[in-house]
């Protein structure tokens, strides 16, 4: 448990931000994980971007499924609406959610073994459809909440904390979202905010499907070593090919700027995204060229993180389905309901 | 050998190939006698195969009106070899066979006590047409030609049904007319007496169907869906269901494009499969979207889990089960009432669930609407459980009706003025006494009414919580909102036997023609029972009072383990010696011959015990 009170009262210095919230609106209930889970950090993460994009809590659906990880929305903006849902099957609830109001925000948050293991069939097609998410996996390469067995993402080769060497191949979800159609992929670490954040943000201003999968170390379970998923290994492997430097050009800068070359991307709402890229010979834009680099570098035992794929373009189900702009759930019997008259006619043609 | 004679009162059996074009052949038969005003009705009895399984298309014509499946076949069109012994089996004594006698049968192939009547239909049709596809085609308009004219069915009826399915398309109307007129003129030249028998059932325009319409149990759910206002619809495809889907996506393409901006005022997916369709329904429900499924037994099954997430966490949605027969794959292209426990109860731990029950095409389309309705008013799953008889077959029903002024129930959602005006919210609190509690939708307020939403237990705010007191409180009230949907539910309907009698019956869904029918007959043996049929799960008070008001009941149930008669003991508490089964399982739609055989052979040994008096 992190036992932190967090005092009542709003601190005046607190800064607002556009749409007059503080960081401190962004935040949930007191967290009920182990202290040093990796899934606080992300929450946390969460709750910065959403303050600093101006987000109005009450405009995000927060939705995950059953696993420590899938707790977390509870932890994070407290003003917007959440589900906890069934193991494994957040994406279809969200698919129902976005289709009945694509004015909401849709935020879907999931653990390796509820989206890799018995909800691979709802990732896979959430992503082939494009329903517009920020779809975060909390990837610690074990279950938490059931005690500690592996989960689909556990390298094989890697030890259990009771000494279990795992056999299996593991389920590389970056390598499936990107070839299932995904048009956002990135991979964060919770130990290193400064390139989550920019990453949350870049997938909250996407027009598709995105999804980020944060190695999220379970300091319970899977934070030994010879295992693949401790703080300690992730930093020594960790290879950033991008970083976003600033999703706003009218804003301030976020983070000191690094070497390497610039490209700015468009944002559905009309911003535009910088993205740096570390690897010189990398094209985020490329999809078949991102799941070529990222392959090599695992053959390699490395973690590429960073924003490693992006269709600017991208649209969603909404496209797909051609639905009115107003929210489904927003039509009336006016809009929705053919009549008396109609129902006569038909009648009249089924006799 | 005595000849069957009867005039609107028939039962005529096609034995065909799947996939051979017969099936609108076979329609157009129907339809031509309804537009005679003589009531027919028509079951498809079909492989689960694509082509060249047999299959049989057996209509019932019947001035009477009984729409329940007779048994027992008076004339059988024998266009399928392969079923060939079987179908000739099947005529009743002095009844007929048509067959196609291009290839010699050899004598041991028919019945002396039939009459039969061969056209060599093949060697017609090589000799008029060459290609192989109108070959095959035409076949199929020839014998019903023929058939027009033994039967006495006005041919200009059938030329007309061309007419209106041909609009605009000349030269196939004009062909088609070709082939019925050859048809006709070779019966009437060769299958007349003296060159072959009398066919002594008839035709004769009468003026029985009204203004009653002619149309699928799941075309008729699909419209129920459409003007009940769902705009979500999430599915995945199985036999007898999936023509709900696609009959909705067909009427919300008529109805609900924008006429300015062509865009679409539904959604439909075609899911991975049924947990993710449930799934996604149950996203839509909880974000104030009216959504359902389609689905058969094999999908209940998968559901289970979301079924109790929806039912715990209070999340409108609306499933349609099209039974079919199981348990398994069990008989796919067969009809049962078989998934009324599975469903009462579907999912862990205790749970119940609101089912509708309709009888007809009609009721599919009003249950539906209601289903939409209820959801939204109990916030909870409903279930609308048709059968593969009612949904695949077409079938005469009063024709559908909406009322303009009816408006959407969309039950308790608390909106932001209420919020803003200080107005509690409890997501789980029962404030107005009924057991259903308020709920808020995702972006409503900017600062009031948000809540978790979860299958695990919470408090009356919808605060995580381990007591076991929270947890009964909830449990507790989803019992006394269960007591509240039994009275917003379709009620049952009695229908009082011409005089006092002991004995009642209670029926549902697809048995309800045949039962009819068998009341009937039962009256005129001097058996006389009151009937009340169920529309809806949990029971009304009414039920009990119908129970308690007789000394016998017979439930009569298409299942093998009197599936209702368990819902009946076990929610009502009533004497299970009282309650006899009547059960008819074997995947063909239950007869009033079944019904009628089986209730009068229980009165006779009930009339034979002590009990007599009780009965009398
Ligand atoms: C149908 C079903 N099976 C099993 C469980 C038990 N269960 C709860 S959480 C969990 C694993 C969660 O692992 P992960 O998604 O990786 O989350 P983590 O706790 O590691 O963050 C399991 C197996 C369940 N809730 N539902
Ligand atoms: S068990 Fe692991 S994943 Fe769960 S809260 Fe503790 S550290 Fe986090
Ligand atoms: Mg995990």
């Amino acid at each position: 448990m992190t036992y932190i009170a967090r005092p009542k009262l709003h601190h005046p210095t607190l800064v607002r931000n556009k749409v007059g919230y503080t960081r401190r609106d962004y935040e949930g209930k007191i967290s009920t994980l182990c202290a040093g889970c990796g899934h606080d950090s992300i929450s946390a993460a969460i709750v910065q971007a959403c303050w600093e994009l101006d987000i109005e809590p009450h405009r995000v659906a927060k939705l995950s499924g059953i696993g420590c990880s899938s707790k977390t929305p509870d932890y994070f903006l407290g003003a917007s609406h959440g589900f906890n849902t069934v193991h494994g099957r957040m994406p279809s609830v969200l698919t129902g959610a976005n289709l009945a109001n694509r004015d909401l925000l849709y935020l879907g948050v999931s653990g390796d073994g509820d989206s890799a293991s018995i909800g691979l069939g709802q990732f896979a097609h959430a992503m082939r459809r494009g329903v517009r998410m920020v779809y975060i996996v909390e990837n610690n390469g074990v279950y938490g909440l059931t005690k500690g067995q592996f989960s689909a993402t556990a390298d094989r080769g890697s030890k259990s904390k009771k000494g279990v060497v795992n056999a299996d191949s593991p389920v590389d979800l970056i390598g499936m979202a990107l070839q299932l159609g995904a048009t956002y992929v990135a991979r964060g670490f919770s130990g290193d905010k400064t390139q989550l954040v920019p990453l949350i943000e870049g997938a909250i201003g996407h027009g598709g499907a995105a999804f980020i999968d944060v190695i999220s170390p379970c300091v319970a379970f899977n934070n030994h070593a010879g295992s693949t998923r401790s703080y300690d290994y992730v930093r020594e492997h960790n290879d950033a090919v991008s970083r976003i430097d600033f999703i706003d050009l009218a804003d301030e800068i976020k983070a000191e700027p690094s070497a390497g070359e610039v490209i700015s991307l468009p944002q559905p709402d009309g911003t535009r995204m910088r993205l740096r890229k570390l690897h010189a010979d990398y094209d985020p834009t490329d999809r078949i060229g991102a799941m070529n680099h990222v392959q090599a570098y695992q053959a390699q035992g490395e973690i590429l993180t960073g924003l490693l794929y992006v269709d600017p373009e991208a649209t969603d189900l909404h496209h797909g389905l051609n639905t009115v702009a107003r929210p489904l759930n927003a039509l009336t019997e006016a809009d929705l309901c053919p009549g008396a008259a109609a129902l006569t006619k038909l009648n009249g043609s089924l006799r | 050998m005595k000849r069957l004679e009867a005039v609107n009162d028939f039962v005529v059996k096609f034995a065909n190939v799947n996939g051979s074009g017969s099936a609108s052949a076979n329609e157009l038969f129907a339809k031509s006698i309804l537009r005679m005003g003589v009531p027919v009705s028509p079951r498809n009895i079909f492989p689960s195969n694509i082509q060249g399984l047999p299959t049989w298309y057996e209509v019932r014509v019947s001035e009477r009106g009984w729409l329940g499946r007779r048994g027992g076949i008076d004339m059988m069109v024998a266009m399928n070899p392969q079923t060939w012994d079987q179908d000739v089996a099947e005529i009743e004594p002095g009844g007929y066979l048509f067959y196609d006698s291009t290839r010699p049968m050899p004598a041991s192939a028919f019945r002396n006590d039939i009459a039969v009547i061969g056209m060599p239909v093949t060697a017609i049709c090589n000799a008029t047409y060459d290609d192989s596809r109108q070959r095959q085609l035409f076949k199929n308009i020839m014998v019903l030609g023929a058939l027009s004219v033994l039967l006495d069915v006005d041919a200009s009826v059938i030329e007309s049904l061309f007419g209106e399915q041909y609009r605009g398309k000349e030269r196939l109307l004009e062909s088609n007319v070709r082939a019925l007129h050859a048809g006709c003129s070779f019966a009437r030249d060769h299958l007349k007496p003296p060159q072959a028998p009398e066919v002594g059932l008839r035709v004769k325009a009468a003026d029985k169907v009204g203004d009653r319409i002619f149309i699928e149990g799941n075309a008729a759910t699909a419209l129920g869906c459409v003007y009940g206002g769902a705009t979500v619809c999430a599915w995945y495809p199985i036999t007898p269901s999936s023509s709900v889907a696609e009959a909705f996506d067909k009427y919300c393409r008529k109805f609900r494009v924008d006429a300015d901006t062509g865009e679409h005022k539904f959604a439909i997916v075609q899911a991975e499969d049924e947990i993710a369709s449930i799934g996604i329904i149950t996203g839509a429900g909880w974000n104030g979207a009216r959504a359902f499924t389609c689905t058969s037994g094999p999908g209940i099954s998968l559901m289970t889990e979301f079924i109790g997430l929806a039912y715990f966490a209070e999340i409108p949605l609306t499933i349609v089960d099209v039974q079919r027969g199981g348990p398994s794959t069990g008989m796919p292209t067969r009809t049962q009432q078989a998934d009324l426990l599975a469903s009462a109860y579907a999912s862990h731990g205790d749970t119940k669930h609101v089912l509708l029950l309709p009888q007809d095409p009609a009721e599919c389309f009003e249950h539906a609407a209601a289903a939409l309705d209820l959801a939204d008013r109990l916030q909870t799953p409903v279930f609308v459980m048709s059968d593969l008889d009612i949904g695949m077959n077409q079938r005469l029903c009063a024709p559908l009706a909406w009322d303009d002024a009816r408006r959407y129930d969309r039950g308790k959602v608390m909106s932001a003025a209420e919020l803003e005006a200080g107005k509690d919210f409890g997501r789980y609190k029962d404030v107005d006494g009924d057991g259903i509690p308020w709920r808020t939708l995702p972006g409503t307020h900017p600062s009031l009414g948000a809540y978790f939403t979860r299958g695990t237990t919470r408090d009356a705010y919808a605060r995580y919580s381990e007591s076991g007191k929270d947890y009964t409180y909830n449990v507790e009230r989803l019992l006394r909102k269960f007591e509240t949907a039994a009275a917003l539910v379709p009620q049952p309907i009695l229908r009082a036997a011409s005089r006092k009698t002991r004995l009642g019956t209670i029926y549902f869904g697809s048995t309800s023609p045949a039962m009819d029918e068998a009341l009937e007959a039962l009256a005129a043996a001097d058996i006389h029972l009151d009937a009340l049929r169920l529309r809806a799960f949990p029971f009304p008070d009414a039920v009990r009072d119908f129970i308690d008001a007789h000394d016998q009941v017979f439930v009569v149930e298409q299942n093998r383990d009197a599936q209702m008669r368990t819902l009946l003991v076990n929610e009502l508490d009533v004497d299970p010696a009282k309650l006899t089964r009547v059960l008819h399982f074997d995947g063909t739609p239950i007869t009033a011959r079944f019904i009628a055989g089986a209730i009068t052979k229980h009165v006779h040994a009930l009339a034979v015990e002590p009990r007599r008096e009780r009965i009398a």
